[in-house]
């Protein structure tokens, strides 16, 4: 058999006519210490030949947990009911060994955390080989599995396949693991692709070339995709209908274009209403959704969504709604009993949202009508430099080289103002953070704070300094003591710098009605709050001590989307309240977009773009800009189909040995189209920091505008 | 990667001499063997103590001792004992002993402990694992003293059950004894069951616990679904994937307790009348006699170090993300 024959065969089986898969009725539950959590309760679905269905829920809505009940996967604790057809083969009741005869050959998965899903002594070669080798162990001989696997490995775009096959899975980064993973899934030309939030852990280069490649899986293979995602705006221009889940249940399916542009369901409105959009240039109101979502282990009766709901009214409370047919379309379908009225608004999509839920523009701070010039300075990064050394050796270590992890970066922030410092990951975003926060003298150039050189500090005035800036971590989890009580986790700055006892008592409770929580609940510990309230519980520990200016390392991007609606809603407020500074290091330039003044954009240790963040959006100058905003997608299907997306090739080079001259080059596609005359000024010559327009400076030779949203 | 490891081992010869000297200077310090020789009764005559003194280098300084002893040791020869009898003729036959018992007891404690270890994972909370947990945790807290006796006894109440001595529990083989080599064969392994038994049930106990714990965290991992999800069967995921990953940190745990084990077998060697290194030290000691004491110290360290050797040959053939470059 060649190997164009393994990937193109005839099944074995016919093919039957109808849905790839079918799923009625499907309940799956858990055991827990608090009863049975009933995770999937009644969901129905079918996924045509070629069809691509994007499942949209946030995390315990019950959409990984169904893909996983198709695949067989779920642990034996879980009891399953209802139906799951695999091209009119029912699925549930199979032993593992049947199931395993389907598994990778006719149905393959995606997993979320590319970074573990590969075993990590075997090479990856060795993997993909595998999954040829266990269906058809018989009919083709380990060579030609490993042929194959190089071959696949060509296929979703790993360079040097057959060198990188040997490699281990360590030896990755995590897109190419990604990659490594989706070559496995389509080693046997599957019916069905399941892929389980297959970006969510990657950078947005990287998302995008992932989402591509998926795409491509799928012309090849001519699968039926099931994509599983919280974000909204990945499925917009990827697929053809949508399904949204909400506490086990599916409240809300239909095409995509019709969910987009008419959501009939109120939850669905909120998850549009909440996502900051990149191709929104005025102030725009986001969504809050309040509350949580229930608990399934005793749903009390009526609508799950009813206490979130700000539509709600006595009816809601009575019965579960059932999906019902809306706008008179068969495959529009919303599980609300209100769909009329939603559909009677005279706005659409996102308007309505911010109308029904009642979302307001946060008002600008005071200080934004003086001209920026005429504002202090917070903080101010005069050329600063960040390297580290690589040693090698166990015994006797030696220095063989050295990281240049911020290789000479400029910046200021004024008096209540964001700056957003945006990046892929490795790019130096947290090393700056950290030489700012360190208050220590850097390798190179300057840091100021208030006016204040930090290298000429003495240890006293640099303890009274850091009142005057704090810092809100990533991840809520791990940045409270689970042992502190609420109230002990916001007084310990003030214990530090010597407040009184009574002044304390007295700022503790103001604080939490500042971030919008109860006084009431300060002697409760971290783990009795939801990820939402853990970051409002870190954000009022540094506003403590009054700060000026607050470092905000991604304070969302753990947080479910309805929920970072809130979050950002509130930093705006404090900001515009208490007159605050922000340095805002975030992966989200959506996120960044609408809560930034200016933005900076790093790769490699530098800023390549700054600016007001409305020029450095809509006319982006330097070629990564670009790409990195193209690479965003926008949860509007109509916009996403006609967006021509930039793919950066490869993965970042590393920090430790970056190219001459531009340091983008190797993987710009302005530099690849330039005459050679013109490339080896981007190869010898480090381009400057260049003025393009008022406030927006870009470091490029050849920097001209180019519209990507 | 050769070189890293050939590294490691002239560290180790180092070590292994410190530890020795150690043990020689504080055994030297301590024994009185000229007491016990004039304690004799009929106690010897003065010129035998004079000569025995001069035999054992008894007037000179400590470290000249050492010297003295270890120049002979490079050269293939561990002094004499105080009875005045060759070690180097007894160490052989002594390590050769102490191999045979504790190869095959671990060998076995490392299958059975490394099978029942996962299967209590894979069935955590089940009948299996409860009854895997009990049993280990009574192997555990009994001391090799307890057991031993207690398998004596078992082993007496089935020979008198079958009516012939099927199960040997003096010595290492039965003395003039005479047939065959399969016939010796079979004589030996009537001797060496009970024994075997006695170091194999701890090792079990203990391997599967930690076995037990690392295969429980490699369950809920993510490489583990995906193997799944490329259709390999639950179990030969498990085996495939799981076990072998999981292996990765028991290499150290197996290496050392090799190591360990060989000297750690004293009350095991004593309680089956073993002649072995354990039983040696408990002699050694017991007469007052350094070289001895110094040799199988010297033994240990070199079981010792060879067992870290080998963790971090085992680690680094188990494990490709940390094998130097």
């Amino acid at each position: 058999m060649t190997s164009s024959e393994i990937l193109f065969d005839s099944p074995a089986d016919p093919v039957v006519e109808g849905p790839v898969l079918q799923v009625e009725d499907l309940h799956v539950s858990f055991p827990s210490e608090a009863g049975r959590v009933r995770a999937v309760r009644g969901l129905s679905y079918q996924v045509s030949p070629g069809e691509v269905l994007g499942i949209v829920g946030e995390s315990g809505s019950g959409k990984s947990v169904s893909s996983l009940a198709v695949m067989g996967l779920l642990p034996e604790s879980a009891r399953i009911s209802g139906s799951i057809k695999f091209q009119g083969r029912e699925l549930i009741g199979r032993t593992d060994a049947e199931l395993s005869k389907i598994r990778g050959r006719r149905i393959a998965m995606v997993f979320q955390d590319p970074l573990s899903a590969l075993t990590p002594v075997y090479t990856v070669g060795d993997q993909i080989a595998e999954a040829i080798l266990v269906h058809r162990g018989g009919a083709v001989s380990k060579q030609a599995a490993n042929k194959r696997a190089v071959e696949l490995l060509d296929l979703v775009g790993i360079p040097n396949a057959a060198e990188r096959a040997k490699a281990f899975p360590h030896e990755f980064s995590g897109g190419m693991r990604q990659r490594a993973v989706i070559a496995m899934a389509i080693a046997n030309d599957p019916d069905l692709i399941i892929a389980d939030e297959p970006t969510t852990a990657l950078d947005v280069t990287v998302q995008a070339q992932v989402l591509q490649l998926l795409e491509t899986a799928q012309e090849v293979t001519g699968a039926g995709i099931v994509i599983i995602t919280h974000d909204l705006g990945v499925v917009a221009g990827f697929a053809d209908r949508l399904m949204v889940m909400y506490a086990g249940r599916a409240v809300e399916t239909g095409k995509v274009d019709e969910i987009y542009q008419q959501p009939r369901m109120p939850y669905t409105l909120g998850l549009l209403g909440s996502i900051p959009r990149l191709d929104v240039g005025e102030k725009q109101a986001l969504v809050p959704i309040t509350g949580q979502p229930p608990s399934l282990t005793d749903l009390p009766p009526g609508c799950p969504f009813a206490p979130r709901c700000p539509m709600v009214v006595d009816a809601c409370h009575t019965a579960e709604p059932p999906l019902i047919d809306v706008d008179g379309s068969p495959e529009h379908r919303a599980a609300c009993i209100r769909t009329g009225e939603i559909a009677a608004t005279d706005t659409e999509g996102a308007e309505a949202a911010a109308e029904i839920f009642g979302a307001e523009v946060v008002e600008e701070p005071e200080i934004a009508k003086v001209p920026r010039e005429q504002r202090d300075i917070v903080l101010e990064l005069d050329h600063v430099v960040k390297e580290y050394p690589v040693n090698k050796g166990v015994v006797f270590k030696r220095r063989v080289g050295t990281v240049h992890a911020v290789a000479g970066i400029s910046f200021d922030i004024r008096e209540g103002e964001t700056l957003g410092l945006v990046g892929e990951s490795g790019c130096g975003k947290t090393t700056t953070l950290m030489e700012i926060l360190g208050l220590e003298k850097p390798m190179g150039g300057e840091i100021s704070v208030l006016g204040t050189n930090v290298s000429s500090l003495d240890s006293k005035r640099r303890f009274e300094i850091r009142r005057d800036m704090s810092v809100v971590f990533q991840d809520p989890m791990a940045s409270l003591d689970p042992r502190l009580t609420i109230h002990d986790v916001i007084a310990e700055p003030m214990q530090v710098h010597g407040y009184g006892k009574d002044e304390i008592n007295r700022r503790v409770p103001e604080l939490m009605r500042l971030v919008g929580l109860r006084p009431e609940q300060l002697s409760r510990y971290p783990g009795e709050f939801s990820g939402g309230q853990r970051q409002r519980i870190g954000i009022a520990r540094a506003l403590a001590l009054e700060p000026k200016l607050v470092v905000l390392d991604e304070p969302v991007s753990a947080l479910d989307v309805s929920i970072q609606a809130g979050v950002i809603n509130l930093l705006e407020e404090l900001k515009s309240k208490l007159g605050l500074a922000y340095l805002f290091v975030a992966h989200d330039l959506s996120v960044v977009r609408h809560i930034a003044d200016r933005v900076a954009v790093m790769y490699l240790g530098k800023i390549i773009e700054i600016g007001e963040v409305d020029s450095v959006f809509d006319a982006p100058r330097h070629p990564y800009t670009q790409a990195l905003l193209s690479a965003i997608p926008i949860p509007d299907p109509v916009k996403e189909r006609q967006r021509e997306r930039i793919i950066l090739t490869g993965d970042l080079p590393s920090p430790a040995n970056p190219p001459s001259g531009c340091r983008f080059r190797t993987r710009c596609f302005l530099h690849a189209s330039l005459p050679p005359e013109q490339q080896r000024t981007c190869i010898e010559l480090e381009p400057p920091r260049e003025v393009q327009a008022p406030d927006h400076e870009a470091a490029c030779h050849f920097a001209q505008i180019r519209q990507v949203l | 990667m050769a070189g890293f490891l050939l590294r490691r081992l002239v560290n180790y010869v180092v070590l292994a001499l410190v530890a020795t000297f150690l043990a020689f200077t504080l055994a030297s310090a301590t024994f009185d063997p000229i007491g016990v020789l004039q304690q004799r009764n009929p106690p010897p005559p003065a010129a035998s103590i004079e000569a025995k003194k001069r035999d054992l280098h008894l007037d000179q300084p400590i470290p000249q001792r050492f010297v003295t002893w270890m120049g002979g040791v490079v050269q293939g020869d561990f002094g004499r004992t105080i009875t005045d009898r060759p070690i180097t003729d007894e160490l052989g036959r002594r390590i050769g002993v102490s191999l045979r018992l504790f190869l095959l007891g671990i060998t076995l404690g490392i299958l059975f402990g490394v099978l029942i270890g996962v299967v209590s994972a894979i069935r955590q909370y089940k009948f299996s694992d409860y009854f895997a947990t009990l049993f280990s945790f009574i192997l555990l807290s009994t001391p090799v003293l307890v057991l031993g006796n207690l398998l004596k006894i078992g082993a007496q109440s089935i020979n008198d059950s079958i009516g012939s001595n099927v199960l040997i529990f003096v010595g290492e083989t039965t003395p003039g004894f005479q047939g065959n080599w399969f016939e010796h064969l079979g004589d030996r392994l009537q001797h060496l069951i009970l024994p075997t038994l006695a170091i194999a049930l701890g090792q079990i106990a203990y391997y599967s616990r930690y076995q037990r714990s690392s295969m429980l965290d490699v369950l809920g991992s993510d490489f583990l679904r995906t193997a799944q999800a490329k259709g390999l069967t639950r179990r030969r995921a498990l085996m495939k994937h799981g076990l072998r990953t999981a292996l990765i940190p028991m290499a150290t745990l197996f290496a050392f307790g090799f190591g360990l084990l060989v000297v750690g077998g004293t009350f095991t060697e004593r309680i089956f009348t073993w002649y072995g290194m354990g039983d040696w030290l408990v002699t050694g000691i017991s007469a007052q006699d350094t070289n001895i004491t110094a040799t199988v110290t010297l033994f240990v360290a070199v079981c010792v170090l060879l067992s870290g050797w080998l963790a971090d040959v085992l680690y680094a053939a188990l494990d490709p993300r940390i094998r130097v470059n």
